[in-house]
């Protein structure tokens, strides 16, 4: 092996080395859309990067902060949903029963991680 | 033998062979994708016995009937966006001084996992694929690199063959 094959095995690396880092830290903010559903009709889609406080028919308040949903207030009696810990990953939902309120992560329109190969 | 379309065919088979070789020996990386890639053996060979236009023409050909036959469309798309963007690197630092054999190799691994991976956003219409991207990148070091060291014996025992 020559000097400059250490070189280019050593950049790549690298490279490798910077990208596996920089998405361990950033995968946890990746851009997500929540939708609202209220008693089955979709009531709105938020993207999860921009903060925001949404009123959901005065019952319900959720609040978009640091990529993440959460569900700060409720007039329901139970308050599970306000209970809830904050939804940032696909698939996640917090659901208010006595509301009929429903939100979800799902990641607008990109696909799964799911093809062919061989 | 002193037809370049002879030598052709023989590597054309060499490689057949090595791809098939391959799909015996199961070598479970625990990565998806990822195979040592014997036949690109014989391409880095051919690169260094005669030129780019007739490597580029055993990578197009070993890609289409190595797909065919083990394979299937996608594989053949896979197989060739590799191929042709490893080849390309691997010409263009040929010409630069101061890369052995197993740094070529190691460009052409690498970049043979580059090209396959833009095919894979291409044909999937995503880029969440690049979660894989480094994997492939350190994958690519690994297979070059033991692929450039048979690469560099078998050239060294191959002095005499000469390929005009």
């Amino acid at each position: 092996m020559k000097k400059n094959d250490w070189i280019l095995v050593g950049s790549v690396l690298l490279i490798a080395g910077i990208w596996f880092l920089a998405r361990m830290f950033l995968s946890d903010t990746h851009s997500g859309m929540v939708t609202v559903t209220v008693n089955g009709e979709e009531f709105g889609t938020y993207s999860l990067e921009k903060e925001q406080t949404i009123d959901i028919h005065g019952t319900n308040q959720l609040v978009i902060q640091d990529g993440c949903a959460d569900m700060v207030s409720a007039n329901c009696p139970d308050q599970i949903c306000v209970h809830q810990h904050a939804i940032s990953r696909r698939g996640e939902s917090i659901v208010c029963l006595p509301n009929k309120v429903v939100v979800t992560v799902d990641s607008g329109e990109e696909a799964d991680l799911d093809g062919v190969s061989n | 033998m002193k037809s370049k379309v002879a030598y052709f065919g023989v590597f054309v088979a060499l490689a057949l062979i090595f791809s098939y070789v391959e799909s015996l020996i199961p070598i479970q990386l625990g990565i998806p994708g990822v195979k040592l890639g014997l036949a690109n053996l014989v391409i880095v060979i051919v690169l260094y016995k005669t030129n780019l236009k007739m490597a580029l023409l055993l990578s197009i050909t070993k890609a289409i009937l190595s797909g065919f036959l083990f394979g299937n469309m996608f594989s053949i798309l896979y197989s060739m966006a590799g191929g042709i963007l490893s080849l390309v690197v691997m010409a263009l630092l040929r010409r630069r001084e101061g890369f052995s054999v197993i740094g070529i190799s190691i460009a052409g691994g690498v970049f043979h996992n580059v090209g396959q991976l833009l095919m894979a956003m291409v044909a999937m219409e995503t880029v969440r694929v690049m979660y894989y991207f480094p994997i492939l990148l350190i994958a690519g070091v690994l297979t070059g690199f033991l692929i450039g060291v048979i690469a560099q014996e078998a050239l060294k025992r191959l002095v005499f063959l000469q390929i005009k």
